[in-house]
């Protein structure tokens, strides 16, 4: 298993190395003169791929506020949707006031969102909050079931599964704008993602906010330092829903509906899904996993039906082998490539690659083949994988799957140590330099 | 000591037949125990004598079964601990309690700012407060520790994480220090120069501390209670306990001698 500490040990802790990312404007600069310039990338220009952008920003925020939740305060809740569907909601019946004539114009609308998701995160968590760890996250799971029960009743106002829609084109223009077309309604989520990206940080940079990191660290001592801790998750967990309802609200406003699921146990998954895949240690990580994730949501549908599966595995093999998320992968090796002994590390990968490939391919065959004959027995015995149609009736896909498999497992088994080892040697290098150094 | 009428005035610790037990153990059986402004009180006694369960009944991390503890004369027994922190003690603990992946500087620094008043402040920005950085600057000059300070406290030294300890119970100018063994588990070069660094800071501070190194003990406190079995046998200057013979019996023995 190779570890970020191979690489010496971090000399920064992380909220070190997290201020001069963010402290820098050229970093929200740049990021917001890509988000501008993003929709006229080629291959960015049709409507899906707008779409797809759309539903990233929105997720974006909505995993960021989840990592102030579980990465900044280590609050572990698995009933974050609550604040993103009730600011949904929010956004959807302000919409509707809108479509029938208040004078609001439609890109304020989140500000419900954020408002709803404020007042009910503060009326649950004056609740929730008073204790951490499997107490709060199991009380969470009982307000997402509770919340999620109360749409279902209360038909007239959330439209039960079938949800309520409004129209984003009928309201005010504001300077020739209709926020009809994808486009508009883009950069609009775009404006509000970097706006609550960089407020989100800011927060973190307050006395309340460093105070979020010391509970998560310590909860006890932050008692002996001044701090009520229940205070402290209190108010993190107020902002984080105000955060969630935000996206809600800007979801509202790209789906034009929003039904009883918004406030489900399986958005709340997601949520928890992206953070972890991304990597809660840092607020990167929250955007890389939202980024990600809604991109195999939506891409790796049109491939397989079994999509959910791979989301699935791919999220067991992160907790299992990259506790620290695709930003934490994603660091370690920039870390690396400051050693100057990534040459070694990539040698041993592009080794490793030929059966981690053979194993990978050969499951996801074995998984298609079963799925299909298992769900989808009126499609034939004729499956095409890879490039290749092959007859499942006959063992000898089966046979060549899992010679894959086999193949890759053992061949893998050897080959890993040499990643190991280059890694390893990395680490000693790097030390001996820092003694030579100092 | 004088103990005239002006006595209440110069304890600014007061512990009045404090008891606590833990079901039908009574692990505190009645302490009384004054505590001077300004003295380096030490509190010593055999394992299992209760002195870190008297540290816990003070700063509020369990309350009292029976009694009254007052600060500056005012009844703090059985208050959160925040609370209790908020009015001037603040304590340290035997087994490291620091917060592992705040930097250095971060965890001197959170542990100024309540009091500096900015309590739940979400407005402001931390790297603003000027008064927060210097107050850091200078914690962190006094435990020797300027030049760690973007290390994780987690990967910090056994002796360097002790200082750090001491750092944060000190950083927001409590009046009253409670240090829980300090040197434990140090070496003795270590020992010593944790007892500079615990001289340095106490000054125009009270101190209470417990400790198990005598020569520690003899060499900071002004005054020293000896705890046996829940009740203080003895509070006397470090010279007379040396000689007191029921402490001898109960408990130094050849420890003093070592």
């Amino acid at each position: 298993m190779t570890r970020g500490d191979d690489i010496g040990v971090p000399s920064r802790a992380p909220e070190v190395v997290l201020r001069q990312w963010t402290t820098s404007y050229r970093v929200w600069l740049g990021a917001a003169s890509v988000l501008l310039v993003l929709p006229f990338f080629p291959g960015l220009g049709s409507d899906f791929s707008r779409s797809l952008l759309s539903q990233m920003g929105i997720a974006a925020v909505f995993a960021l506020s989840y990592s102030l939740l579980l990465g900044q305060t280590g609050l572990l809740s698995f009933g974050h949707a609550v604040y993103f569907g009730l600011g949904a909601y929010a956004g959807i019946h302000l919409m509707r006031a809108i479509n029938a004539g208040l004078p609001v114009p439609m890109p304020l609308v989140p500000i419900a969102g954020a408002a709803a998701g404020l007042a009910f995160g503060m009326l649950f968590g004056s609740l929730t909050t008073r204790r951490a760890g499997v107490v709060f996250a199991l009380i969470s799971l009982g307000v997402g079931e509770l919340v999620l029960a109360a749409m279902r009743m209360v038909q007239g106002f959330s439209g039960g599964e079938e949800g309520i829609t409004a129209d984003r084109g009928a309201g005010p223009h504001v300077f020739g704008l209709t926020f009809a077309s994808q486009l508009e309604i883009y950069y609009v989520i775009a404006f509000w993602a970097v706006l609550s990206a960089a407020l989100m940080v800011a927060f973190l940079r307050t006395p309340v906010g460093r105070m979020c990191n010391a509970v998560r660290d310590n909860a006890e001592r932050a008692e002996f330092i001044g701090y009520d801790p229940v205070r402290v998750r209190f108010i993190a967990f107020s902002v984080a829903a105000m955060f969630a309802g935000l996206a809600g609200g800007l979801h509202a406003l790209n789906y034009e509906i929003v039904a009883a699921d918004a406030v489900g146990p399986a958005r709340s998954g997601a949520v928890l899904l992206m953070a972890y895949i991304g990597g809660v240690a840092n607020f990167l990580g929250a955007i890389l996993g939202a980024v990600v994730i809604t991109w195999l949501q939506v891409s790796l549908s049109d491939y397989t039906t079994a999509w959910q599966l791979y989301l699935g595995l791919f999220f067991m093999a992160v907790v299992l082998f990259a506790p620290n998320g695709l930003a934490g992968l994603l660091l370690m090796h920039v870390r690396l490539f400051r050693t100057g002994a990534w040459i070694a590390v990539l040698k041993a990968y592009a080794i490793a690659a030929v059966p981690a490939g053979a194993l990978v391919a050969g499951a996801v065959a074995l998984l298609e083949i079963n799925y299909r004959r298992a769900t989808q027995p009126e499609a034939g015995p004729q499956l095409k994988l890879f490039g290749v149609t092959m007859d499942t009736s006959t063992p000898w896909p089966w046979l060549a799957a899992s010679g894959l498999v086999i193949f890759g497992l053992v061949a893998l088994r050897r080959s890993w140590p040499l990643v190991t080892a280059a890694w390893r040697h990395a680490g000693d290098e790097t030390r001996r330099r820092g003694e030579a150094r100092s | 000591m004088t103990h005239g009428a002006g006595s209440e005035l110069q304890c600014v610790l007061q512990l009045r037949g404090v008891r606590k037990s833990f079901g039908a153990t009574q692990i505190i059986r009645g302490v009384s125990l004054d505590i001077l402004r300004g003295e380096r009180h030490a509190i010593i006694g055999p394992n299992g004598a209760g002195k870190s369960t008297l540290f816990n009944l003070i700063c509020g991390r369990i309350a009292p079964t029976q009694g009254c503890i007052l600060l500056d004369g005012k009844a703090i027994a059985a208050r959160p601990a925040f609370e209790i922190n908020r009015r001037g003690i603040s304590r340290s603990f035997q087994v490291t309690n620091i917060f592992p992946r705040l930097s250095v500087y971060e965890n001197i620094r959170c542990s100024v700012l309540w009091s500096l008043g900015y309590r739940y402040c979400f407005w402001r920005g931390v790297s603003r407060l000027r008064d927060a950085a210097e107050k850091t600057e200078r914690t962190l000059e006094a435990i020797g520790m300027t030049s760690r300070r973007d290390a994780p406290a987690g990967v910090l030294t056994y002796a360097e994480q002790r200082a750090l300890e001491i750092g944060i119970t000190i950083a927001g100018d409590p009046q009253v220090i409670l240090l829980d063994e300090p040197t434990a588990g140090m070496s003795r070069a270590e020992a010593n120069h944790a007892v500079d660094l615990i001289r340095e800071v106490s000054q125009g501070r009270t101190l209470v501390m417990v400790e198990h190194d005598m020569g520690v003990v003899f060499d900071l406190a002004d005054r020293i209670s000896v705890l046996v079995y829940g009740e203080i046998i003895a509070t006397d200057l470090p010279s007379r306990i040396r000689r007191n013979e029921a402490v001898q019996t109960a408990y130094l023995g050849s420890a003093i001698h070592a």
